[in-house]
């Protein structure tokens, strides 16, 4: 009873958040005259999307790195198989002429989308049915191929230490950024060219007619998703395997000795945990409206692990929030700092391109030297404790004023 | 001892480089008994339990528990030119059995750590929990989809349980480590029972305890043997302990045995005593 009444309140919650995201985008089609902030083309819906896609790829990170206790740096490389998984399987036939033009096209002529429109028809609601099985389908195959690869690296890869798995994922990761980018491939990853064309998160947007749009669903979508892998991850920790996890983090000899088989469930969190990165880059890759294998450098992993470790190793709702943070000042409340500034005629020092990237280094030193536990340590983020706290301190408040 | 042999060793030999660690140890540990493996520091005890439990691979020897036999081995590549044991042949015809710790504890070998090894970051209920996971009927899919609400129920119930018959229940919710260093003795053993056990390795489990509490401890031991129908190996240093309860004793030093026998025999033992306190 008390476990069904916990439930509908979270469940209430995550409701109440997807209304207000389609509510935040939506406003300004329905109200004129709304703050330039609120308006389609403002950074914040910039960021609220690639924050959102952020996310899963940095709780997937924290996954392996926080709860299993083994630090991989193969993030970018998984989000790269993911990424182009989704684009190969769903740029539209009849684009693939144009996006394979230095290959004379695409080595097979196979897309998602054209094989749902054949079954339900390109028009009104059988193109919208078409579209979310084809990306369903493409998601869900990206995490598979993402997934796989991890199988394989992970035999061997696995039974090495901390340093050690660090260095050969990340390896793992540079090494098919190179593959993917190599020109006799061509017909199949477009080469160092990017993969375009196919449907982006902007697809999802509900057009009349004549092309105007009704609704906006492009951040509503990757909210979505998100929302929907994170709650499986969070079921997985919560779980007997979750438990498992954790217990190989703490202490591996015990956990063997308990009966938990350490290369059993660290393939297990490996292959999870690539899973929902490969879903985060095919994500990634409708954020971008492109695949290319230049994007996935092994900065985009650090990132990630930036994000994890601002927001807490070991906390779902740590990595959320610091993920939001991480992309609401990379994409916009600091972009300030990178170009010069004129208070009067007076020039502000220091203020020009690249600056913002100083002071990230000098923040991240400061988080690590006397932060270390991050924003939640290994706490989760509970509304209702919040809400007692807030109870108690202020009834501390009246006390003393009585 | 007319029990039912449990476990078995046979010419065991744990060689680390040219340093024999372990040297053709034989023993029986009959079921339902407790059995002691004493000896000075450094004479190879807990090699001798890391052999047992998969932690190592023994150089040679073969290990039978249940009349099954679980590990089996002869000197390999360099070990085979460098070995100083004895009884290199008598298992090289067969083929090497090594299972990892976990599978030797799925057979149903528990053990505690010399330096406790408890789960830091989790609670009393959630240590005990974890080595429930070994035996739960689930897989990934069904505990992510919560298709095991009936198996995670039985599981939570059965820990609830288990701390309650160790007088654990009251501290359950509190962060392992945080608790005293005697009740983390008993958490341990806990765990280990946890795992549906028939045969328990306690490895030095009164180190650090006072007298009072290594008085407690023997009858602990007895009372869980009886409860479960254990068979009780273990390794210690408080004579007062092992001559209390134990029923048989293997005495080693370095690596070899120098002596076996029920307590009265062994604390007579000349050797022993030599062992224990130098000789003049």
């Amino acid at each position: 009873m008390k476990v069904k009444k916990k439930h509908t309140r979270e469940i209430a919650g995550i409701i109440i958040l997807f209304l207000f995201v389609i509510l935040l985008e939506n406003i300004s089609g329905v109200i004129p005259g709304m703050p330039a902030i609120l308006q389609p083309t403002s950074p914040l819906f910039t960021v609220l999307k690639k924050a959102a896609v952020y996310s899963l790829v940095a709780v997937s990170m924290n996954l392996l790195n926080g709860f299993t206790g083994l630090f991989s740096l193969g993030q970018a490389g998984f989000m790269l198989l993911g990424a182009y998984t989704y684009a190969i399987l769903t740029v539209p036939t009849d684009q693939k002429a144009q996006v394979y033009y230095l290959f004379g096209g695409c080595a097979f002529d196979f897309s998602l989308p054209d094989l749902f429109q054949g079954i339900f028809g390109n028009t009104g609601v059988g193109s919208a049915v078409s579209l979310i099985l084809a990306t369903l389908i493409a998601l869900i195959l990206a995490g598979c191929v993402a997934g796989f690869f991890a199988y394989l690296i992970g035999i061997p890869v696995l039974r090495l230490k901390s340093d050690y798995l660090a260095i050969a994922t990340l390896g793992f990761a540079e090494i098919l950024r190179a593959i993917f980018q190599w020109q006799k491939l061509g017909p199949v990853t477009n080469g160092a060219n990017m993969i375009k064309g196919f449907p982006t998160f902007s697809s999802f947007n509900i057009t009349d007619t004549t092309g105007n749009t009704i609704l906006r669903l492009s951040t509503f979508v990757p909210f979505f998703i998100t929302t929907v892998c994170i709650i499986l991850i969070v079921c997985l920790i919560n779980s007997s395997y979750g438990r498992a996890f954790k217990s190989i983090r703490d202490d591996e000899i015990a956990a063997e000795a308990m009966g938990i088989g350490l290369f059993k469930h660290k393939m297990l969190s490996f292959v999870i945990s690539s899973f929902f990165a490969g879903v985060g880059g095919a994500m990634f890759a409708m954020y971008v409206a492109n695949a290319q294998a230049k994007a996935f450098t092994s900065v985009m992993t650090y990132e990630i692990l930036l994000i994890v470790v601002i927001g807490g190793i070991g906390s779902v709702s740590g990595s959320v929030l610091a993920t939001f943070l991480y992309v609401a000042c990379s994409e916009w409340w600091l972009r300030f700092l990178d170009s010069e500034m004129y208070l009067g005629s007076f020039k502000v020092p220091l203020l020009r391109n690249g600056f913002r990237m100083v002071v990230f280094s000098i923040v991240i030193m400061v988080i690590v030297l006397f932060f270390s536990e991050g924003i939640m340590g290994d706490n989760e983020l509970n509304l209702a404790g919040l809400h007692r706290r807030f109870q108690r301190k202020h009834s501390a408040a009246k006390k003393e004023r009585e | 001892m007319d029990n039912k042999i449990a476990l078995h060793l046979e010419n065991v030999t744990m060689q680390f480089g040219g340093v024999v660690s372990v040297n053709n140890l034989s023993l029986d540990v009959p079921e339902n008994k407790i059995i002691a493996l004493i000896g000075p520091n450094g004479a190879g005890k807990t090699t001798a339990f890391n052999c047992i439990t998969g932690v190592y691979r023994p150089t040679n020897g073969l290990i039978t528990f249940m009349g099954e036999p679980v590990v089996r081995s002869h000197p390999t590549g360099k070990d085979a030119k460098n070995y100083k044991g004895e009884n290199a042949d008598k298992y090289a015809k067969e083929s090497i059995l090594s299972p990892t710790p976990d599978q030797i504890t799925k057979l149903g070998i528990a053990r505690t750590f010399q330096n406790i090894r408890l789960w830091k970051s989790m609670t009393v209920f959630d240590n005990v929990l974890v080595a429930k996971h070994m035996r739960a009927k689930q897989n990934v899919f069904s505990a992510v989809f919560r298709g095991n609400l009936h198996e995670e129920k039985r599981m939570r119930e059965e820990t609830m349980e288990l701390l309650k018959e160790q007088g654990l229940d009251s501290v359950k919710d509190e962060l392992a480590t945080s608790l005293p260093y005697g009740l983390q003795r008993r958490l341990e053993i806990a765990r280990a029972l946890a795992t549906d056990p028939k045969l328990l390795l306690l490895d030095e489990p009164a180190a650090g305890m006072n007298p009072q509490e290594t008085l407690e401890l023997a009858d602990f031991v007895k009372e869980i043997r009886d409860k479960y129908k254990l068979t009780v190996f273990l390794i210690e240093h408080h004579m007062d302990l092992v001559m209390n309860i134990s029923d048989y004793i293997y005495v080693i030093d370095f690596g070899s045995e120098i002596a076996r026998g029920v307590p009265e025999e062994v604390q007579s033992n000349q050797k022993v005593i030599e062992a224990y306190l130098g000789v003049a």
